[in-house]
């Protein structure tokens, strides 16, 4: 049994010096025993541990660069084993040196999994160290207690020299510390938390920073944890805030909703942009490519209107005659639409008209364009527009004018004979209404059944115009 | 009104500037203060110092020098009629604040933005000035981001560019009509000149830097941009089709996209609702797949949702593209070329490196590849490996189904 001591649980040049030897006396990897000096570790063996056989001079040792750099990473994890795991991987590398492009290797994969982790803790000491500043008198100095995973602090010194070169700083650990006065770079023992200065009065000033630039509408706990784990958290000033900032956002959030104004709460006129408002939404509508019912058609016909207009009415999609003029209702349904908005005493000038799809869509027979009705998928894509139109509007009813349009206020199917002449309260504090489209009374064969019908959507909106008058 | 303190002041400025989503801090060149001028240092990987609870890195101080502003966008927190309190940073109040932080280790160096006070011009020389006392008084050598004004005079886009490792200017919104609606005093082809501008000035100094190797550098970490998804009519293929073309005209290093978030005190303008958090994700996602995976924008495009144009919320995107084109699948893990191993769902860059590297010495089997990758699960409808062949499992008509995980509480409402 041979038994190698480490001058420090870091120490790989040492471990190199002796893995050399050892590997050119081809002595196998559970024959050594490797130890670093000053660990409690029971001296199973004493005294007799087999000398380690001497280095023959000028003796060639090639290994791949890239070994060497894994090892330098490796040797640093806490890992008792890693010693013995790099000098077996040395072996199978010195037998096979194509072996370290073998990623799917277990022996390798198990030693770039220790690299990694002691990477990610450089990385991790790098980004969490917080320094505090002491001034005995003697100018500023900058100490800092932290705690790493593994054995990388002598390892890590060069990054903080070349980043604080012209400042006194202390880094202490449970293991080493080491210490800065701007020129050399000196190790100590190991210290305790209590070593380092209790506060800065600049951390209050960080802290603040930390709560300003948290956005509480975006919470994402999850993330913030994969990437900064708790165990860092007790030396992290900012870490104490987390708690009370994960609950008060929620909260925060709920209430900037709340706050924001609403048809119920609405009390006076909307502020003065909501025309330009209007005006660059429909512009933007213009050249809308949601769906593919833009290609055919002659315009977008957008809705229109005042823009204070409690009453708000919604059609399936514009009509030939609309999609020509751009306006909507001002073909055979439009006329029909406003003489039974004026039978039932409905003030046509005070309402916002709009469709629930902005384009036209039809079939082509011969000279004709042929109604079609809008699929799903293009009211989905349209109501991007309606929801808009509501946004801005804020009517306090909005009537559906057919199973279209009512899909597309209430994002699911209706069957209008259930629903109509009764109101339907939205989430928003508005109500809906929903009757038949004025064109499905024109397609009535019957003019008997028309004239019934034509009553009863009539009827519908008189009750609209009356409930509208109780609410106002 | 009382004045205010430093610590005030920057509760107001960083909390106006966090609705920024960049907080980028690598990629510009080496550099450390070993000769004892100075501090600081940087070293191609930037730092995460910390982590909020919105799951965003804190690698820069991230603040406004005054969040007055003389434009009234309708998303932002800072406009003009906005009710918000106001604040404004001197130059040196800056400088300072970033040192002391920069002392303490809690930060890899300053990200500069600001609302518009009197003129661009001025403005932007402000910001230049905090930029250069940090150079020049300070020898500062962290990482400098400004953010470019509109309009500001291309002689002070210079002097920023000398100064700092990155320049950005937002795009703000991925339609011009929708930047008219929502930000109606700028213009969308003002912000692409300067960033035309500011991309000849990168080539022109590269130029120089190959001929004398002294010249000076010109925002080595290059420039970036941002968009606000959600609150214009843009779906994701818009979205991906804008940032292929910001990327490609003006050699942009990153586009972010911030999902638009309910703001306090909003404009009547704005949307209330907010988009899906997972949208924004996905949207990364398909930026990583053109920059680092080879696809195209046409390609990734055509993995949106036919109907909505949105890509899929419950599966990432190079799944989805993966589902449309199942010919392309299963790839035989052992002979397939890179870009064909690139595009299989759950393998990483740095997995498919390893493949390669190692299938030179062994036929890889399921379990190789297991140890290549973080999970074996998804891949193994898509993989052929020495001892595994999914014919059964491709040709599921419910594969899609069954790769879905079922909807995760995302949202906090």
């Amino acid at each position: 049994m041979y038994r190698v001591t480490l001058a420090g649980p870091d120490d790989f040049e040492g471990w190199r010096d002796a893995a050399r030897a050892l590997a050119l006396a081809t002595v196998p990897a559970d024959a050594i025993l490797w130890d670093v000096a000053g660990s409690a570790a029971p001296d199973l063996f004493g005294s007799d541990a087999t000398p380690l056989p001497a280095t023959p001079a000028n003796a060639a040792f090639p290994v791949p660069r890239a070994f060497v750099e894994l090892a330098r990473s490796a040797i640093l994890h806490r890992d008792p084993a890693r010693f013995a795991l790099l000098y077996s991987l040395l072996l199978a590398v010195r037998a096979r040196p194509g072996r370290m492009d073998d990623r799917a290797d277990p022996l390798l994969r198990r030693v770039e999994d220790l690299a990694k982790a002691v990477r990610r803790d450089i990385h991790k000491m790098r980004a969490f160290v917080r320094f505090r500043e002491l001034d005995e008198g003697d100018g500023p100095r900058f100490i800092a207690w932290f705690e790493p995973d593994h054995h990388i602090v002598r390892a890590n010194a060069g990054f903080f020299t070349r980043r604080f070169a012209s400042m006194r700083w202390s880094i202490l650990t449970p293991e080493i510390s080491i210490h800065w006065d701007g020129e050399v770079l000196t190790e100590g023992p190991g210290a305790q938390r209590g070593d380092a200065p209790a506060e800065d009065p600049v951390e209050d000033v960080w802290k603040g920073y930390y709560a300003a630039i948290f956005n509480p509408a975006r919470l994402k706990t999850g993330a913030m944890l994969s990437e900064m784990p708790r165990k860092y958290w007790r030396n992290l000033p900012e870490a104490a805030l987390i708690p009370d900032l994960v609950a008060g956002a929620q909260a925060r959030e709920a209430a900037m909703i709340a706050t924001a104004p609403r048809p119920a709460a609405r009390t006076g006129p909307r502020t003065g942009n909501s025309r330009a408002a209007w005006q660059a939404l429909r512009d933007e509508a213009m050249a809308c490519t949601r769906c593919p019912l833009h290609g055919p058609a002659t315009h977008t016909v957008f809705g229109e209107g005042p823009l204070d207009a409690s009453l708000l009415f919604i059609g399936e999609q514009p009509g030939d005659q609309e999609d020509l003029a751009g306006r909507p209702f001002v073909g055979p349904a439009g006329h029909l639409f406003d003489a039974a908005l004026a039978e039932a005493g409905v003030d046509r000038a005070r309402a916002y008209v709009t469709n629930a799809v902005k384009h036209f869509k039809y079939e082509q027979r011969g000279k004709r364009r042929l109604h079609q009705t809008p699929d799903v998928p293009e009211i989905k894509a349209c109501r991007w527009w309606l929801e808009q139109e509501l946004d801005l509007i804020r009517p306090r009813i909005i009537v559906a004018l057919g199973a279209t349009a009512a899909r597309a206020l209430l994002g699911k199917p209706v069957t209008i004979s259930q629903m109509r002449g009764r109101p339907i309260p939205l989430d928003d504090g508005a109500e809906a209404w929903i009757t038949v489209h004025p064109s499905y009374l024109l397609r009535l064969p019957d003019p008997d059944r028309q004239a019934e019908e034509q009553a009863r959507f009539v009827a519908d909106l008189r009750m609209v115009g009356e409930r509208l008058h109780a609410r106002t | 009104m009382s004045a205010l303190s430093t610590r005030e002041k920057l509760e107001i400025l960083a909390d106006a500037a966090k609705y920024d989503a960049s907080c980028a801090s690598s990629g510009t060149t080496k550099r450390d203060s070993r000769d004892g001028k100075g501090i600081g240092s940087t070293e191609g990987m930037g730092i995460c110092h910390a982590y909020a609870p919105d799951g965003r890195c804190i690698s820069l101080l991230k603040i406004l020098l005054t969040n007055s502003c003389i434009f009234d966008c309708h998303y932002c927190i800072n406009r003009r009629s906005s009710d918000v309190r106001r604040a404004r940073f001197t130059a040196r109040e800056v400088v300072d604040l970033t040192l002391s932080f920069y002392r303490r280790n809690y930060i890899e160096g300053l990200f500069l933005s600001s609302g518009i006070i009197r003129s661009s011009d001025y403005t932007m020389e402000q910001m230049v000035e905090v930029a250069r006392s940090l150079r020049e008084d300070h020898e500062f050598r962290g990482y400098i981001h400004l953010k470019t004004i509109p309009d500001a005079d291309p002689e002070l886009l210079r002097q920023a560019g000398l100064h700092a490792d990155r320049l950005s200017i937002n795009v703000e919104l991925p339609t011009e009509p929708g930047l008219k609606r929502l930000a109606p005093e700028k213009d969308g082809g003002r912000i692409e000149d300067a960033m035309a501008q500011m991309r000849n000035q990168m080539d022109d100094m590269g130029d120089a830097r190959r001929k004398y190797r002294h010249a000076p550098r010109f925002a080595p970490a290059g420039q970036s941009t941002q968009m606000i998804v959600g609150a214009d009519a843009a779906d994701d293929r818009a979205i991906i089709q804008r940032a292929s073309s910001l990327y490609d005209r003006h050699r942009l290093r990153r586009v972010y996209y911030s999902a638009f978030s309910p703001i306090p005190s909003p404009s009547s303008v704005l949307p209330l609702q907010r988009p899906p958090l997972m949208r924004e994700h996905r949207l990364y996602q398909s930026d990583w797949m053109m920059r680092f995976y080879g696809y195209s924008a046409t390609e990734i495009a055509a993995a949106t949702d036919r109907d909505s144009g949105c890509l899929p919320l419950d599966i990432d995107p190079k799944l989805a593209w993966a589902l449309q084109h199942r010919a392309s699948f299963p790839v035989d893990v052992n002979r397939a070329p890179r870009e064909l191993l690139l595009r299989v769902p759950g393998l990483g860059v740095k997995a498919v490196d390893r493949i390669l590297a190692s299938r030179s010495h062994r036929r890889l089997r399921l379990e190789d590849v297991g140890r290549l990758t973080t999970s074996i699960v998804k891949l193994r409808p898509f993989l052929i490996t020495a001892d595994w062949r999914p014919v059964q499992l491709a040709d599921r008509v419910d594969l899609s189904a069954q790769l879905r995980r079922p909807a995760t509480q995302m949202e906090l409402f």
